[in-house]
């Protein structure tokens, strides 16, 4: 009923330009698309249950203070509803454990708030016969508050410096005092709002118990992950939770948690007895779950005439809850970009009433390379040498925070590629200098990079008795193309069309995975599917040379060929056997096989271990390489000089993220995070009301994501080579890297048509008018 | 469980007169009335389903002007040849506004009767102020987030902007009204909010909008629609301008000039002090620019909403030498 089996055969064959689209490396378009386009696919709140039941969240209106009283005398007298829970009539659950796995206090947890530490914080739910009856009942329940102060934002006068973060400072050589001698200093402070991920679905979920298991039908970036903190919460065994999650509407960072509306659905299911299902609205979508923390960085830059650094102090601050520990960290790209023998970063936490700030593409590196890629951008100005020349004579030949050699680094090739592309010899460097009638015209460069993240990863790989292959993991595709690639990958290995595979996703039944996020999940899983197609493929060889019934048998050859789903012998001296009928002559129904990347002497113990935390990721700078993806963005922009408008007219971005598994699947998610980073660079910003500490453009009307007006064509090219350091089979990460840099890469193209330097995003028309 | 019924009028009068029982409202697109239904903003009794009223979506069109039935829908107005030919503010202002799929679903008649962005507005549940929604509550704007309200036409009781495009194009060209047999100017069909802001329209219980009438004139046959919005599509206006220009035989002299504001006001704001400045004046660059600032005489921001005041008069501006331009 819920699994999705997909088939490559019902999409639309990508191209087969280079070398054919079904292996490793081709251009095989979504196998995932046709179901996606014609609405079959079935996401996880569509699933239809008996008796399911539909609860509403009720939400505090306040930031700060305590619920005094909840009066749900009128809601639970209202037609149809069957609960109304509060703190006080919630079953209690056991606080779960984080995601490094860190045993958590013996103490209950609470998904329903007294206490209030932000306003859309919730403090009830109403569970209802149909949806209409929640949403009626739950505008029924009469919360009272005793409010007290609350802290708004980073710019509250109450703020505070906030808490120094120890594990973030980097620091290398005398920063302070080397700037103090360089003969060109530049400081500035660069600001970045909060940003919300925004994903077309929105969170909800569906959960059922039956005895004491539990499964939860619900978008996911870790099933694994979320079936633990299930787990725990309500104190069954891990093996009792089943988590589904077939296809995910987009997470960008935002679904790889249980979060606390799960926890009073589930609460809920079993109160009942019956299945509840439970969605946001689009607007509890902006505080039911943080987004990316707003930030603030100052960077001083020390440097020679020539534009050499010789020292760079960094600080930066990121909001938190008042509760809850968020860091994005904001030295991460500013400790590797540039080449500079002295460097100081520091980092703190500040916190406000909000809910606790999440990921979001990219955490960390991307306001990280807002502050360096803009401050960068100001010492060329100030020494007068081209932006792209500056960023080459500050060239990091090696890792110089890790003191390590990069795995790879195709930066230079990226400037150059796009450099080329992009004409930018045809600039001319003065601000103001390039004008189309009323739009003055700018062209900024900006890099970025990732961490390789990398993890252990498992699959099971099937060879069925037609012929066909089936793969199965618990890893999800949220339409970064995972069913695609590894349908190639074991197609590849096995040595059948990518028409016979059958890749099973999105139930945590399967073969376990870990966390889709930090652009792991491609390296860790085709390696693992690589591993199992392999083990199978040698089980199927195995048989047709051994089996004394095979039609190979007598051929007394050490290895066979398979290909197009067929067996021969490799000289082409023998039967040509299709898998089927092998498989048949030797009286077996299947073959199959369990693969994974686990060190060979891993315990069951490690095992989960490493599937439902993050506590076993290995190090990106683990041995004796430091492994990053890399990019360099070339942005023009048209501004409009009476009204103050930006307009993104070309992008050229070139990008290293090691071998491509499937370019074309490549493609689309770097042009999907060049659009997020013109959004996040022109538009995107959560606006608080300063009274009332809330979020007051939490709906897609007024909280801006750009439309397809605003995005011109967009080229990318890849400029990476297979790094097999970083991964089984070559690649890097995809997925976050390209929105890394953009929002720099505009702001200097803004400067160079405008002159007037914005280091607060978004760049709205008032601040250029 | 909030129940409402639904009717489907078989005629106008039937849905004017079932409109005019309490609770009961007019549903047309449903593009603003769902929405705001949906914010615990409106909550109806009836539903009075009027899109399958025949001949209410007719466009007429002779040499007096076009007269557009309330039930076309914004996509049908602004793609229509003759519309587009003689009447380009229209055309323009229209499919600049919304989403394709908004324009597709939206009527004329609920366009004029689309209801402000103004986020406290909206949201009932979290900002109890609200003088629009409660008389007399306060306004939870003012000291607030204020960068899209009005900075003309407010009173201290609102600052609401008035969002529409359509109207700011039909108050420029002395459009009317038709609210079954009674006529009246758009421009006194919209209300200034003074003390009264929850009365925004000069409709009375038992009216219905069947048709808006646009008079023909050079200037509206040589006019424009420049939206300005910090995103390219599907945003409603930070500033806006309709303008209609119509020269002397000269070329250079202007004879007629329609100028309309969008995106800055409490209501569709004709802007007659420009109008009145430049008609007789050569048509120059610098002249245009000096009176364009005659539209924000009067303005008072608040705070965040201040750049709507520097924006408006440069659009304006734009707009003109842009009419200009094409002879
Ligand atoms: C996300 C979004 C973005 C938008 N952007 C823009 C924009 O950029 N520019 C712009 O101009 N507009 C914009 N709009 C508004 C949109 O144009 C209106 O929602 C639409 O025109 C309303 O028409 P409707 O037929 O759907 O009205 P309905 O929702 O059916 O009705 C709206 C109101 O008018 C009343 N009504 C309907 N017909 C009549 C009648 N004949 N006589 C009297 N009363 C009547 C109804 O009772 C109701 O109160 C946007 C709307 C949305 C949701
Ligand atoms: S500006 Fe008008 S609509 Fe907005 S809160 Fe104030 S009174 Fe209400």
């Amino acid at each position: 009923m819920t699994v999705h089996d997909i088939r490559v055969g019902e999409s639309k064959r990508g191209d087969a330009s280079d070398g054919g689209a079904d292996a490793v490396g081709g251009r095989l378009s979504r196998v995932d698309g046709p179901a996606k386009i014609t609405g079959a696919a079935k996401y996880a709140v569509e699933q239809q249950l008996e008796g399911l039941a539909y609860a509403v969240l009720v939400e505090s209106t306040i930031a700060s203070g305590k619920v005094r009283a909840i009066d749900s005398k009128a809601a639970e007298a209202a037609p149809g509803v069957l609960k109304v829970l509060t703190p006080d009539t919630i079953i209690s659950l056991k606080t779960a454990s984080d995601w490094f796995g860190t045993p958590p206090p013996d103490r209950p947890y609470c998904p329903l708030a007294r206490d209030i530490t932000f306003s859309g914080q919730h403090v009830a739910a109403v569970v209802a016969e149909t949806f209409e009856q929640a949403v009626a009942a739950a505008a029924m329940v009469k919360v009272s508050y005793d409010e007290t102060p609350s802290i708004v934002d980073l710019s509250d006068g109450k703020a505070g410096d906030g808490i120094p973060v120890d594990a973030m400072t980097k620091e290398w050589g005398d920063a302070q005092a080397a700037f103090a001698s360089a003969p060109v200093r530049i400081c500035a402070a660069y600001n970045t709002p909060r940003e919300y991920q925004a994903p077309m679905e929105p969170h909800g979920l569906i959960a059922r118990w039956e005895g004491d298991h539990l499964t939860v039908w619900e978008p996911s970036q870790w099933l694994d992950g979320m079936a633990r903190t299930y787990a725990e919460w309500f104190a069954v065994p891990f093996e009792n939770v089943r988590l589904v999650s077939p296809y995910v509407g987009g997470g960008f960072g935002s679904k790889a948690l249980a979060l606390s509306h799960g926890a009073v659905a589930a609460s809920a299911a079993k109160m009942l007895g019956r299945p509840v299902r439970l969605v946001m609205t689009r607007a509890q979508t902006f505080t039911g779950y943080g987004g990316r923390a707003a930030t603030r960085q100052t960077v001083t830059i020390g440097a020679d005439h020539d534009g050499l650094i010789q020292s760079i102090v960094h600080r930066g601050v990121n909001e938190t809850s008042i509760d809850g520990m968020w860091v994005e960290p904001l030295g991460s790209v500013t400790s590797i970009m540039y080449a500079t023998p002295n460097f100081s970063s520091r980092q703190n936490v500040v916190r406000v009433n909000s809910v606790v700030p999440g990921a979001m593409r990219a955490p960390g590196e991307n306001p990280s390379a807002f502050g360096i890629e803009s401050a960068i951008d100001e010492l060329a100005y100030e020494v007068g040498i081209d932006p792209l020349e500056i960023r080459l004579r500050n060239y990091a030949e090696q890792d110089p925070h890790a003191k390590k050699a990069w795995s790879t680094r195709q930066l230079r090739e990226a400037f150059a590629a796009g450099a080329e592309r992009f004409g930018w010899a045809r600039r001319t460097p003065e601000p103001r200098s390039m004008r189309d009638g009323n739009y003055l015209i700018g062209w900024g460069v900006a890099a970025g990079t990732y961490p390789v993240r990398r993890a252990y990863g498992e699959a099971v790989v099937r060879i069925l008795a037609d012929g066909s292959v089936e793969v199965e993991s618990s890893s999800i595709d949220m339409g970064q193309g995972t069913y695609t690639i590894l349908a190639q990958t074991a197609a590849e290995t096995v040595g059948v069309s990518a028409d016979d595979v059958v890749v099973k996703l999105g139930d945590s039944r399967f073969a376990r995975a870990g966390v889709s996020g930090g652009s792991r999940l491609a390296g860790v899983m085709t390696g693992a599917v690589y591993k199992a197609a392999s083990s199978a493929l040698d089980q199927l060889i195995g048989l047709a040379i051994g089996d004394p019934r095979s039609p190979f048998h007598a051929l007394q050859a050490n290895t066979l060929v398979v290909a197009n789903g067929r067996i021969t012998a490799p000289r082409g001296d023998g039967p040509d056997v299709s898998i089927a009928d092998l498989l048949k002559s030797v009286g077996r129904d299947r073959i199959e096989a369990t693969g994974d990347t686990m060190p060979a002497n891993s315990t069951a113990e490690d095992r989960y271990k490493n599937y439902t935390t993050i506590a076993m990721a290995l190090p990106h700078t683990e041995g004796d390489y430091s492994r990053h993806s890399w990019c360099a963005h070339f942005v023009e922009v048209r501004v409009d000089e009476d009204f103050g408008t930006v307009r993104v007219s070309r992008v050229v971005s070139a990008l290293d993220s090691g071998r491509l598994y499937n370019p074309k699947l490549a493609e689309s998610q770097w042009k999907g995070g060049i659009i997020m980073g013109i959004g996040q660079a022109l538009l995107e910003e959560g606006i608080v009301d300063r009274r009332h500490g809330r979020i007051v453009n939490n709906n897609l009307a007024d909280y801006l994501v750009p439309t397809n007006a605003d995005i011109p064509d967009i080229e990318v090219i890849s400029v990476g080579i297979p790094d097999l350091h970083s991964s089984v089979l070559g690649g890097k990460g995809v997925g976050e890297l390209a929105i890394v840099g953009m929002a720099p890469a505009i702001a200097n193209a803004v400067f160079h048509a405008t002159g007037k330097r914005i280091r607060d995003l978004p760049i709205t028309l008032e601040k250029l008018i | 469980m909030r129940d409402f019924s639904y009717l489907r009028a078989t005629s106008a009068d039937a849905a004017r007169q079932t409109a005019a029982l309490p609770g009961a409202m007019l549903l047309a697109g449903g593009t603003t009335l769902i929405d705001l239904a949906k914010c615990g903003i409106a909550e109806p009794d009836t539903l009075v389903d009027i899109t399958h009223l025949e001949g209410l979506d007719r466009i007429e069109i002779d040499e007096r002007g076009a007269i557009i039935g309330a039930l076309a829908t914004m996509s049908h107005v602004a793609d229509h040849a003759d519309i587009k030919g003689r009447f380009p503010a229209i055309s323009e202002a229209l499919w600049q506004a919304a989403s394709a799929q908004i324009r597709n679903m939206a009527t004329i008649g609920g366009n004029l009767m689309q209801r402000t962005r103004c986020p406290y507005f909206r949201d009932p549940s979290n900002f109890a102020a609200c003088n629009k929604r409660e008389p007399g509550s306060g306004c939870s704007a003012i000291g607030g987030v204020t960068r899209g309200h009005a900075v003309l036409g407010t009173s201290e009781a609102c600052i609401a902007m008035y969002p529409g495009d359509l109207a700011t194009a039909l108050v420029a060209f002395d459009a009317t009204v038709h609210l079954g047999d009674r006529r009246i100017l758009v421009d006194d069909f919209f209300l200034l909010p003074g003390t009264t802001p929850d009365k925004e329209h000069a409709i009375e219980p038992g009216e219905m909008i069947t048709a808006i009438e646009i008079p023909s004139s050079a200037a509206v046959r040589r006019s424009t629609y420049l939206k300005v919005r910090d995103r390219q599509s599907y945003e409603f206006a930070a500033a806006s301008a309709a303008v209609g220009l119509e020269l002397e035989a000269d070329g250079r002299t202007i004879r007629d000039l329609r100028v309309a504001l969008g995106g800055v006001a409490t209501k569709p704001w004709r802007a007659r002090a420009v109008e009145d400045a430049l008609k007789g004046k050569m048509l120059e660059p610098e002249a245009v620019r000096a009176a364009s600032l005659l539209a924000v005489e009067g303005a008072v921001d608040h705070g965040a909403n201040h750049y709507k005041i520097e924006l408006a008069p440069r659009v304006v501006a734009r707009a003109i030498l842009k009419m200009g331009e094409t002879a």
